[in-house]
């Protein structure tokens, strides 16, 4: 029971993280709550469903099933990268210098818009992820049962994360990243492209919630077009138990918030994991209102 | 504006950045529909890009100089203040005469109206004035119509008692979310608010034995009057009108008084607020038990109405349509509270046809709202005296 709800939560964590990043990175730079993020986590698993489909129908005896992962990974990352880039040149970067709330509401508009849009397009009924491995169970030691694909998500998380971290530490749209989000008139200053590097921003921030889209859908097999939602507020929630504008601190918590889902969810109620996992963001943020890792920060004036 | 001929060649440039920007969402929105389905959409959208870029050019071709916000107050002189009175009473004679004019279901729709219109109005203390953003204000309007039902329900309570039971408990729970309030900042407050929104809901719909869960709870009694019971649609109109201009009324005077005054200092800057001997911490928590209680009135009021309430109204997408309503009203505005109220319950009415697109559509309009007119259509105007 515990192992396996330890794997179950590394599994959901690491997806949460995935998002929660996303999140982090946004608010760490231009300090929104972009609430249309878990649309985008939506809209890459549809992307997914979508290229696989389109390539098993035009490549004449299908395709083997790593590629088809692979494929489905690379299709919802373009198409939320793309969809992160639209969003803010239409939605937020008109709103730059306007009342912090306007952008909110900005963003509570994109979301409806999308998760409507996909609605309509899609339909209402759950999309089937195709099921592409026969043998799915990696080891099954009695009491613990760990797919496969709860492997490959793990790692494929962990392996995003440390990119993602070099990235952001070692190269120069990374250190750009992070001078935006000290200070934005100083690195416009310093010959930043601010808007260049929140566009850049937000086009990462969607190709990581598009890559977890894609290993949800694989992960339960079935997708609709509401799931942005509760996910989107479960990764918020994770980012900011972490510390919302740290990267790491959005990783932490990601995993803390699954785990702890998971083991409610085993341990307490599966019908309250939801609510477990908001008594306990309300809790860590009456205790610690920065955040785990987050340092403290004051009323900017 | 400068001369014709930079003017001309802004239109080419910005014509082909409208079309470049519409192809590129086609691009983007298209792979998600069936084939047959694209020529439907694609007029649509394109339409929609090319009013969202056109609108700061067409501002300048037509001159219309740029409002500019000034940071003084505008003083009410005293032609103003005629004219808002004479528009106050006959906004209030319209809506006396109203169910003479429409038919059982457009004052149906009248009464929705109104028990919107007292979500904006609580939600607007809260937002508007004690400047803490909550996305879970659909939480207290739960609370409400719950305590009401279930007192109603279980304990055959009649409507008045249950009344004020329902407004007194959903204030408690302002007071009860308003203790994190005093210690978090604007965002962080956002999520919390919301996750209560989250639990309150996810709590009504798992607890069997308290609230039915989602069946929930059915034959809740109508208020009564004098013997009279008060049913819907065109008695219990005038109920939530009257409700309605009960706390308009004293909201308006508490706006005017001290603690409106205080609040807006708090909103504007805590810091100084606080520097000048308000009690900032309890001012907020007086705007969350305050509009916590409205709500409360809200809910009781819809569960008399429909006499059947389960977990599905309450969601969170009830809580943005309510901050839809303030903000599109101008926050902090209480004319604009019941005008946002107006316009988003009776648009949605009249859009019945179309019904899949409206959503689409509001979410849409929310973004074009905020780039267009951020401060709502009926800003709140501030007095310079007192």
């Amino acid at each position: 029971m515990f192992f396996q709800q330890l794997v179950n939560g590394l599994t959901i964590g690491g997806v949460y993280a995935l998002i929660a990043l996303g999140y982090t990175m946004v608010y760490g730079i231009i300090e929104l709550i972009n609430f249309a993020h878990g649309e985008i986590y939506m809209i890459g698993a549809y992307a997914g469903i979508i290229a696989i489909a389109a390539a098993q129908t035009l490549i004449a005896g299908g395709i083997p099933p790593i590629a088809a992962v692979a494929l489905a990974l690379l299709a919802a990352m373009l198409v939320c990268a793309a969809y992160g880039f639209t969003m803010e040149k239409l939605a937020y970067r008109p709103l730059r210098h306007a009342p912090r709330l306007s952008p909110l509401i900005s963003a509570l508009g994109v979301s409806i818009f999308l998760q409507n849009f996909i609605m309509i397009a899609q339909g209402t009924r759950d999309k089937v992820f195709p099921h592409l491995f026969e043998n799915t169970v990696a080891f099954d030691l009695g009491s613990v049962r760990v797919s496969l694909i709860q492997i490959a998500i793990i790692v494929g998380c962990f392996m995003m994360m440390a990119l993602l971290h070099l990235v952001i530490q070692h190269t120069k749209i990374g250190t750009a990243m992070r001078a935006t989000a000290q200070d934005k008139t100083a690195a416009a200053l310093c010959g930043i492209h601010v808007d260049h590097v929140i566009s850049v921003t937000f086009m990462i921030g969607s190709l990581l919630a598009g890559a977890a889209g894609v290993m949800i859908a694989m992960y339960y097999g079935l997708v609709n077009y509401s799931i942005g939602y509760l996910a989107g507020i479960k990764a918020f929630t994770a980012a900011v138990l972490g510390g919302i504008g740290n990267i790491p601190g959005a990783m932490i918590g990601g995993m803390i918030l699954g785990l702890l889902e998971s083991f409610g969810a085993g341990y307490i109620s599966p019908e309250y994991k939801d609510v477990i996992a908001f008594s306990i963001l309300i809790l860590v943020l009456l205790i610690k209102p920065s955040g785990l890792l987050g340092e403290n920060l004051a009323e900017k004036a | 504006m400068t001369d014709s001929n930079g003017s001309n060649s802004r239109f080419l440039k910005s014509t082909v950045h409208v079309l470049l920007t519409g192809f590129g969402l086609a691009l983007l929105l298209l792979p998600f529909f069936p084939l047959s389905r694209v020529l439907l959409f694609t007029p649509w959208l394109l339409a929609l890009t090319t009013l969202v870029r056109l609108y700061p050019l067409i501002r300048s071709h037509l001159r219309i100089p740029k409002r500019v916000r000034s940071i003084v107050p505008r003083a009410s002189t005293g032609s103003t203040c005629i004219a808002s009175t004479g528009l106050g009473v006959a906004a209030i004679l319209a809506i006396a005469c109203f169910p003479a004019l429409g038919n059982r279901y457009t004052v149906d729709v009248g009464v929705m109206v109104g028990i919107y219109s007292l979500l904006a109005l609580g939600l607007n203390v809260i937002v508007g004035w004690a400047g803490l953003l909550n996305l879970g204000f659909a939480a207290f309007y739960a609370i409400g119509a719950y305590s009401y039902a279930i007192l109603n329900t279980r304990f055959d309570l009649p409507f008045w008692p249950g009344a004020v039971l329902g407004v007194l408990t959903a204030g408690f729970a302002g007071f009860l979310l308003g203790l994190p309030v005093l210690r978090l900042r604007g965002d962080y407050l956002a999520i919390v608010t919301l996750g209560f929104g989250e639990i309150v809901r996810v709590v009504l719909n798992n607890w069997d034995s308290f609230s039915n869960g989602p069946n929930g709870i059915m034959n809740i009694d109508r208020p009564v009057v004098f013997s009279y019971t008060v049913r819907p649609p065109y008695p219990f109109y005038y109920l939530v009108w009257i409700t309605v201009f009960i706390v308009y009324f004293f909201l308006n005077r508490l706006y005017k008084s001290h603690f409106g005054r205080a609040w807006i200092a708090v909103r504007d800057d805590e810091l100084a607020a606080n520097a000048m001997g308000i009690p900032a911490n309890r001012f907020k928590l007086l705007a969350c038990i305050i509009g916590g209680a409205i709500a409360g009135l809200a809910g009781v009021l819809y569960a008399a109405k429909v006499s059947f309430i389960s977990p599905e109204s309450f969601t969170f997408m009830e809580s943005v349509t309510i901050l839809c309503m303030v903000v599109l009203g101008g926050m902090g505005s209480l004319r604009g509270c019941i005008v946002g109220a107006v316009i988003l319950v009776t648009l949605p009415e009249l859009m019945r046809d179309f019904s899949n697109y409206r959503m689409l559509l509001f979410g849409a309009a929310m973004v074009v709202l905020m780039i267009v007119r951020p401060q709502g259509l009926l800003p709140p105007q501030r007095r310079l005296e007192a």
